[in-house]
């Protein structure tokens, strides 16, 4: 709340460190996770082969359940990325959390309503180009007057709705998770009895941030599709 | 309530920073990219890679499998064949036996009854020439005991009288 973030300016551009910090070492796990995954690729899976491949079949049945995969083929790279990204970002913040001097250096980048809106944005931005270039220009623009023309203004809001829940609910269940481990975290500080007292339900809160985590990691990425697919897909 | 005061709360501060927004594309996109051709590609790959090996020897399977049919079928009735000619074999062979036998007991029985007929002739003469020789012996042994008898019963008397007896024998019969 009032731990300040640590910032920097480049090109005139204001940016906060520890969301660039956090942004960076979450895409470097990622890598490393799936690069590790990845290295040693047999015919006959074993280890961490297995996790990846049961994350892409994981990944492909949430496409297929959205739309054919003749159309949704292309996405799969994407929802990977998003999926683990999103995961990874979950989890940092969990274990620990570091201020130095006031400024709040170590958390989830996903406990940013910047960074959980830019990765909506970038979504939905990605739902129309593909519609364009799926469907065509014509198609794409004629989409927003069906099923009947006054359903046009409902259709645009439609849009900034569906970007706004997508950023906001990552945002708001990861911050809400991150507060109430802060507030654990400082009744246990408080002393030797309150820090006995906070250790169990310090432990069910972690264990249920790594769940909520989990479940928006999958929400967030059931949903691209999902809005992909209502974009991409002709039936309605 | 010390811990409550927000100032001791270890939260990320509010604010908006132009610059996240870009690092965060930024940093989304390099990610898809690398991930793409260092770990999606290569994965994608030997999952399409096993799919195919998986159709392939499924296929291959399946190939063999109706291969082995064919040739159980072929076995089957070959063997069907076999026990067939087999049979037959054993059949003929049981004829031929069957009629082996009984031309060698035909045999069997004409020299049986060849012989007992050889027996039963040699039987005939023998007895004949036995009955011959007893004939033989005794008409001699009778001539003997009738000369024997003769010699010591014909007197004078009964010489006469047989000479008669025969005379008139002889008489009457002309």
């Amino acid at each position: 709340m009032n731990h300040e973030a640590p910032t920097f300016h480049l090109f005139g551009l204001a940016f906060n460190t520890s969301n660039v910090m956090m942004i960076t070492i979450a895409s470097i796990i990622v890598f490393i996770i799936a690069v590790l995954g990845s290295r040693s690729l047999q015919m006959r899976p074993t280890g961490m082969q297995n996790f990846m491949e049961w994350l892409v079949d994981f990944v492909k049945g949430i496409i297929n359940s959205t739309m054919d995969w003749k159309t949704g083929g292309r996405f799969l790279t994407l929802g990977l990325t998003i999926i683990m990204y999103i995961f990874v970002s979950n989890m940092l913040g969990l274990p620990f959390a570091i201020a130095i001097d006031h400024e709040l250096w170590w958390k989830s980048p996903t406990a940013d309503p910047t960074i959980t809106l830019t990765l909506a944005i970038m979504v939905v931005v990605l739902t129309h180009f593909y519609a364009i270039k799926v469907k065509g220009a014509k198609s794409y623009g004629s989409d927003f007057f069906k099923p009947m023309k006054f359903m046009f203004p409902l259709k645009i809001i439609e849009e900034f709705a569906n970007t706004l829940t997508l950023g906001l609910r990552l945002y708001g269940n990861i911050y809400a998770g991150e507060v109430l481990l802060a507030l654990l975290a400082g009744a246990g500080a408080a002393g030797i009895f309150s820090g006995i007292l906070t250790f169990v339900p310090m432990l069910v809160w972690q264990g249920f941030s790594v769940f909520v985590g989990t479940i928006q990691a999958f929400i967030f990425t059931m949903l691209t599709m999902v809005y992909m697919a209502h974009k991409v897909s002709d039936e309605h | 309530m010390q811990f409550l005061n927000p100032d001791s709360l270890i939260l990320g501060a509010g604010g908006f920073f132009a610059g996240d927004i870009l690092f965060q594309l930024l940093a989304f996109i390099v990610l898809l990219f690398l991930l793409r051709k260092y770990a999606w590609g290569p994965l994608m790959g030997i999952m399409k890679k096993r799919e195919e090996h998986i159709t392939n020897e499924i296929n291959e399977a399946e190939t063999s499998r109706k291969e082995a049919q064919a040739y159980l079928n072929e076995q089957t009735k070959a063997l069907k064949e076999a026990r067939k000619e087999a049979q037959t074999l054993i059949e003929s062979a049981k004829k031929q036996g069957e009629q082996q036998g009984e031309s060698i007991l035909q045999a069997a029985r004409e020299e049986a009854v060849r012989m007992k007929e050889a027996a039963l002739s040699e039987i005939e003469r023998e007895k004949e020439q036995a009955v011959q020789t007893l004939r033989n012996e005794v008409a001699t042994l009778s001539v003997q005991i009738a000369s024997k008898v003769i010699a010591k019963e014909l007197d004078e008397k009964s010489q006469e009288k047989l000479v008669d007896d025969y005379l008139k024998e002889v008489g009457e019969s002309r």
